[in-house]
Formats: C-alpha cells, structure tokens, sequence
C-alpha cells in the first residue's frame, strides 16, 4: 500500500463518539497511521466536515467532468449549446423589447447597446439558473451512488457548480466577442476600468447564492418532490425579479414605494447582475446599499444550507 | 486490539415505516402535521395505559437489532442469512452509507465497499470513461487508476471495445467491466455483497478466483452470500443473521449447517408460507404452506432415495388462475440447483382452473438423489407469468435405500445423483482370425 493511497483515507468522526487515535498510534512500525473510522449514530447538527470533502475533491471533479461529458452527449451541436442557449435568449429579448423600448432599431440603455446590456446580465444569469436547476435535483438524481457507495454527500449539489462553470466560461467568452462586435462596428466603445478585477466576486455571489438555494431544495426535494414543481415557477419569478431585461437604474426612479425597494434589494442576483454591468461596461453605477443586505441574506442561507444539508443526508439512503 | 480491523458494538437499525416510502409530498406533510396532536394525544393516552411497546412494534421495523462481532486482520468472514435478515443493512452501516440507530462500529483500515458492480456507469460514457468514473466512485485516485488501468482493460476482455459507449455492450460486457475495475480495488478492508450473483458461470468462476487471491492475500474481508458453496470455500468463519441478530458464529461448515436447519423442516411437516422470507419481493403471497411427503407411504422424517416424492402447496388464488403452473426446484445445501420440474414446460399436465384454496401436487418419481439435505424452491405461476416464488421454500432429507437391490446400501459417489446404468461387454472382431 503506497502511502498517497492513505491520503483519500475516509475518517470521521461524529461529534457523539470521540475518537479514540491512541492505540492506533501506538504500532511500533513506520507504517502510516491506519485509519480509523467510528460510526455511530449522530443526532441533530453535526459538523461540516470540510476537510473530508477536500480529501474526496477528485471525486467531485470526476462527476463534474461527467456531467460535461453526459450533457452534451448524441447532440449535433455538443458543447456549442452552451453557446446557443444564452445567444439566443438574447437575440430574442433583443427582438421583443429593444423593438418596444428602443427607437430607431437602435435601442441602447444607458448608453450601452440593449443586446450588450441584456447579454451581460444573461451570462451570470444561465449561471446561476443552471446551477439551481442542476444542482436542486441532484441527490434525488444520484440515488443509485447514494445508496450503494459512501462519499461526502456534500459533493453531490456540488458538481453541477463545476459542470455548469465550464458552461459560463464559454459563455463569457461570447459575450467578450459581442462587446468586440460592438466596439467595432457600431458608436458604441468598450473602456476598460479598475471594475474589471472585481469580476470574480460577481461571479463568486452568483454562485453563493445559487448554492444558497440548491443546498436546501436538493436536502428538500428528497422527502418533498414538490421541490421539482417549485423549481421552474421560482427560476422563471427570479428572472423577472432580477434586471436582466433592464437595468435596476431605469426601474427604481421616482415613485417606487419603500417596501418594493427593499425587497428588491434582498435579490443577490441584482448586485451580481449590476456588477457585471458595472465591471465590463462602466457606464453605469457599481451597486450600492443593496449588496449588504443581499449578501448578508446569501450567507445566512448558504451556511444555513450546508447545516441542514448535513443533518438531513444521513436519511437519504433510507428514502432517496 | 491492533488485530482488530472491524469491531462491532450492538449495532441496531430501525426503520420507521414512513421512512421506506419512497415519496412523500408536502401535502402529505401538512396532513401529518395536521394529524400529529391527536396522534400524540393517543400515544399519551396509550402510554398511560402501558402500551407503549406494542404502539411502537407498529409503526417501526428493528432491520438489526444489537449485533456485535469483531473480524480480524486477515480473515474473512461470511455472513449468510435469509432475504430480509438484515445481511444488507448490516453491509450498508459499515459502508457508512446509512447510520445505525443504535450501537458503534470502528474500522481500523482503508475501506473498500462493493455493494454493487458498476456503481456509476454511465450508459452513455465509453468503457474508458467508465473504467475511471467507478474507479473515482469506488474511492481509487486517478493516479492508480491510471497505472491499472491497463490491467483492468484485460482483465475485463473488452478491449476491443473500450472507446464504445457502455449502453452498446452486451449485458456480459458490461458486468466484465464493471467486475475488472472492483476486482482492481485494494483497500485493506473489503466489504462484498452478492457481486458473485452476476453473469454466466464460467465468469462467476472468475469472479470467484479473483475473490480468492484476496482472500489469500491477507486482506479482510466481509463477505455476505447467498452462495453457500462459495461461503463454505472462502471464508474462516461465518455468522448466521436471522431475524436482525446473529443467531450463530462458527466455522463456515457449522454455520450453514445452523442456516438449513432454520430453512424447514423434513418430510410430512408443513412448513407455513404465508410470511415466509425466502418469497421474492414482488410475488403475491397465493402459496399458504407446503409440505414434502413420500407418495407411496405414511410417514414423518426423511425419503429413501428412489422413493417417489410429493410436492403439495396448498393455494389461496386471489383471482382465478386459469392455467396454473408449478415450478419446484431441487438445490443442494450450499444452493446450486440440481434439477427443476415445471408443468409449463412438460406437455400433459395442463392444470384445471384454480379459484379456490386448493392443494397442487407435483410428484416426482423414483427421487434420483443421494443421501443428504436439499433445498426446494416453488413457483407458483398463470401461464406464461410467475405470481409467487419462494427460495429455500422448504428442506428434505433423503435417506439411504437399497435401490440397486444389491442387499446393502450404495456407497457414496460423485455429486448428489445417482442414475441407473447397464453395462455390456461386446467381443471385438479378431480380424486376425
């Protein structure tokens, strides 16, 4: 036995039963310390776990990679659909409303070409709805892994954040392309700014804040397939919740009452869309008083999520 | 201490019976909710009465109920027992794919857990994808599965069809592949459940010659079967689960001796089939009870050989069977079949409809075994479809008989048969002459 096998060694130890390492430390030999695992029953809250789940990190990059693999399986297109589906989401909003709104076939919003605008915000947008989608479904989804082979539960709303990061990648890299378009060929420039660095935070809430709502609904949806119905209803509420057909500047202005202003201010996805608006385009405002609360309520949900996932995934044997 | 690797401590798993149902919605939920003062309401009321117990046998299954064993560094042990015994959450709290309810386990060890060949195939994947995707699952790092996987590729014999997707292999295929990357796991501790129970023989042969060198290798193993010869051939020691406890530990010989004499009893007793545990889930339980008699005699104990035997299972048809079929098959203690007979197959037994609680015969003439234990199992059928199968339904002794009418008894032979012969001698012509 090489020593790097002893490396993705599985030991726990539920917070009920102390681990007792003394006697196995106790061999004489140079031999690494054998493993030892205690199982026992466990109530109520237990601990995250965090270094299990690094030991198992391959495991997650494997169903990651499968996922990818799966996804774009027996399709003609393959991974161009991941391309496909945000470009023409945007070429259809572009239609529908730029024609309404805009005048002159030349609609822009806040000096910013409406195709460029709305693809900004549509890009962590798929983001973050893929990662819902996917992940909220997930443990139901393993079933077959979940009751024949032990890993740390956790992974498996994890993956889909990996499978569906490859999937924003290429997106990104079209909306760039768009820009590029835009820069070149129409009035509208691309300045570049300090924002830009700040990318990766926009892109980090986006994903805190899908996990935030998955880590529940994928714990939920293994009792409760009503999560499964929700789910659609709830993505298609937050997309209209959110700006990405427009821009929080041209709704909130005069007359919105209090109350709509501060619900409006707990969606995350308004600071991540804003941001990305922000950090790329630089025409419009970095978001404001909103990212407190917002973020504030992501991370209460987040680690609110991992806890309830932890308590509830030694039932999902028995009834996934 | 250090030559511990599994220690168990009265390990216990209790279901409740809402938690087997496989679906629950939030309506259901709200209505529990709903219902749950007037539920503890009465638990009170019960509990004032003294009758906790019985409200708690009520809604809770005890699957394990304090079983405590050590295995040692280096041995093997078996573990047998009927369907539902509680073999498979037993494998499933040491897998730590599910907690116990009560009790510890420690395992001192890398853990290896095979509960299944092909724990995430993917159809669409190809057999090299596959191969690194169980690996991953199975708990291999890509590193070494990597460096084996040439190995896994042969052992599997699918080479030729590696970059294929896994959903175009034969179903053999598919187990070859799925056994080679499992066989290819060396933790120090290895827990196996039934994986034999899969393929053609010869590769069951493989199967279990590769589960051999890892018996000789000095690895523990946990080995649950319900292959009694494959039992009796790999363990050290064996434990008898019956029922969610341990009912006997030994030599593999002793305990699969314990394991018969729990499976039914000899000729002329009726052996009760309505909760037997040897039914396959999905049948409807129309065979009540069973009972093994000598046709041609009165008598309790066991059938001479070459005796004509009786099969008689008394029916409770729920709907009319219009074309009632009987399959029995003989198996031998350690559960390989020896012979099957089954009216669906044998022309000119073509039963009368069956309505009513009625007794089927099967007799078998001139009972062709040797002396020694056997096992029988019943399906109960309607044409073409199987409605009630039961395993090791019950189990009969055949007695030494003089049938070669030579004035003794026939000495043991080769295998559980005997057949009659005839022997002639036929000068060959001497071309010389």
């Amino acid at each position: 036995m090489s020593p790097d096998l002893n490396d993705s060694m599985t030991v726990s130890a539920p917070d009920s039963a102390p681990i007792d390492t003394a006697s196995t430390d106790a061999s004489p030999t140079d031999t690494p310390p054998i493993p030892h695992v205690v199982i026992a029953p466990s109530r109520g809250w237990v601990a995250l776990n965090l270094a299990e789940l690094w030991r198992y990190r391959e495991l997650l990059v494997f169903l990651a990679w499968r996922d990818i693999k799966v996804r774009y399986k027996q399709t003609v297109l393959g991974i161009a659909w991941a391309v496909m589906v945000p470009l023409m989401t945007m070429v259809v909003l572009n239609v529908l409303f730029g024609l309404l709104m805009g005048k002159n076939g030349k609609p822009t919003i806040e000096g910013v070409p409406y195709a460029v605008s709305t693809f900004c915000a549509l890009v962590p947008w798929q983001l973050f709805s893929n990662v819902i989608g996917q992940s909220s479904g997930s443990v139901v989804g393993s079933s077959n892994l979940i009751t024949k082979i032990y890993f740390p539960r956790l992974i498996t709303p994890l993956a889909p954040v990996l499978s569906c990061m490859v999937d924003f990648l290429i997106a990104f890299a079209v909306l760039l392309g768009i820009i590029g378009y835009f820069h070149l060929f129409t009035d509208y420039h691309f300045v570049i700014s300090w924002a830009l660095l700040t990318l990766p935070l926009w892109v980090l809430l986006a994903v805190a804040a899908a996990l935030s709502i998955s880590l529940w609904l994928s714990a939920l949806n293994v009792v409760y397939r009503d999560v499964r119905y929700i789910l659609p209803f709830l993505t298609q509420l937050l997309m209209y919740v959110s700006p990405v057909i427009y821009t929080t500047k041209s709704v909130m202005t005069g007359d919105v009452p209090q109350w709509i202003r501060t619900v409006y201010a707990l969606n995350p996805l308004v600071s991540v869309m804003e941001g990305f608006r922000w950090a790329l385009l630089g025409r419009s405002d970095p978001p404001g008083f909103e990212l407190i609360p917002s973020t504030a309520m992501v991370a209460v949900l987040l680690v609110g999520g991992l806890y309830y996932f932890r308590r509830m995934e030694r039932t999902f044997a028995d009834v996934a | 201490m250090s030559d511990i690797a599994i220690k168990v401590e009265g390990l216990g798993k209790r279901y409740r019976l809402g938690e087997i149902e496989r679906y629950r919605t939030l309506r259901d939920a709200i209505a529990n909710a709903a219902t749950a003062p007037a539920r503890w309401l009465k638990r009170a009321a019960d509990r004032g009465a003294g009758d906790v117990a019985t409200d708690a046998r009520r809604d809770t299954i005890w699957a394990l109920n304090d079983v405590s064993f050590d295995v040692r560094r280096g041995e093997v042990l078996g573990v047998i027992g009927r369907n539902g015994a509680g073999k498979s959450t037993l494998l499933k709290i040491l897998s730590r794919i599910t907690e116990p309810t009560t009790g510890r386990a420690e395992i001192f060890g890398r853990v290896g857990s095979l509960l299944e060949v092909g724990t995430g195939f993917h159809n669409e994947l190809t057999g090299r994808e596959n191969i690194f995707l169980n690996g991953a699952i199975l708990g291999m790092s890509r590193r070494e599965i990597a460096s084996k996987f040439d190995q896994i590729v042969d052992f599997s014999g699918v080479s030729r069809f590696i970059d294929t997707p896994v959903k175009r292999y034969s179903s053999g295929m598919y187990v070859r592949l799925a056994f080679a990357v499992a066989a290819h796991l060396e933790p120090e501790i290895l827990i196996v459940d039934e994986v034999l129970a899969v393929g053609d023989a010869e590769f069951q042969e493989r199967c279990l010659g590769k589960m051999n060198d890892v018996a000789r290798s000095g690895r523990t193993v946990l080995f649950v079967s319900h292959n009694m010869t494959a039992v009796h051939g790999l363990c050290d020691r064996a434990v008898l689960v019956d029922n969610g406890s341990i009912t006997a530990t030994g030599s593999p010989s002793e305990v699969v001796g314990q394991y018969l004499h729990t499976v039914g009893s000899g000729a002329g007793q009726t052996v009760d089939l309505a909760e037997h545990v040897g039914r396959s889930s999905s049948s409807a339980p129309l065979m009540r009870s069973v009972v093994v008699t000598r046709a041609d005699a009165e008598g309790v104990g066991s059938i001479p050989m070459g005796a004509d035997l009786e099969v008689r299972v008394t029916v409770k048809p729920t709907e009319t069977l219009t074309r009632p079929v009987l399959g029995v098959v003989v198996k031998d203690i350690y559960g390989a079949p020896l012979f099957g007979v089954n009216n669906r197959f044998i022309p000119g037994y073509t039963l009368a409809p069956v309505n009513s609680p009625s007794v089927i015969c099967c007799r078998v003439p001139n009972l062709p075994l040797m002396p020694g234990r056997y096992l029988i199992d019943l399906y109960l059928g309607d044409r073409q479809k199987n409605i009630d199968v039961v395993r090791d339904a019950i189990a009969f002794d055949v007695a030494a008989a003089d049938v070669y009418g030579s004035g003794s008894l026939p000495p043991e032979s080769a295998g559980p048969v005997y057949w009659s012969a005839s022997w002639t001698v036929e000068p060959t012509p001497d071309d010389e002459s």
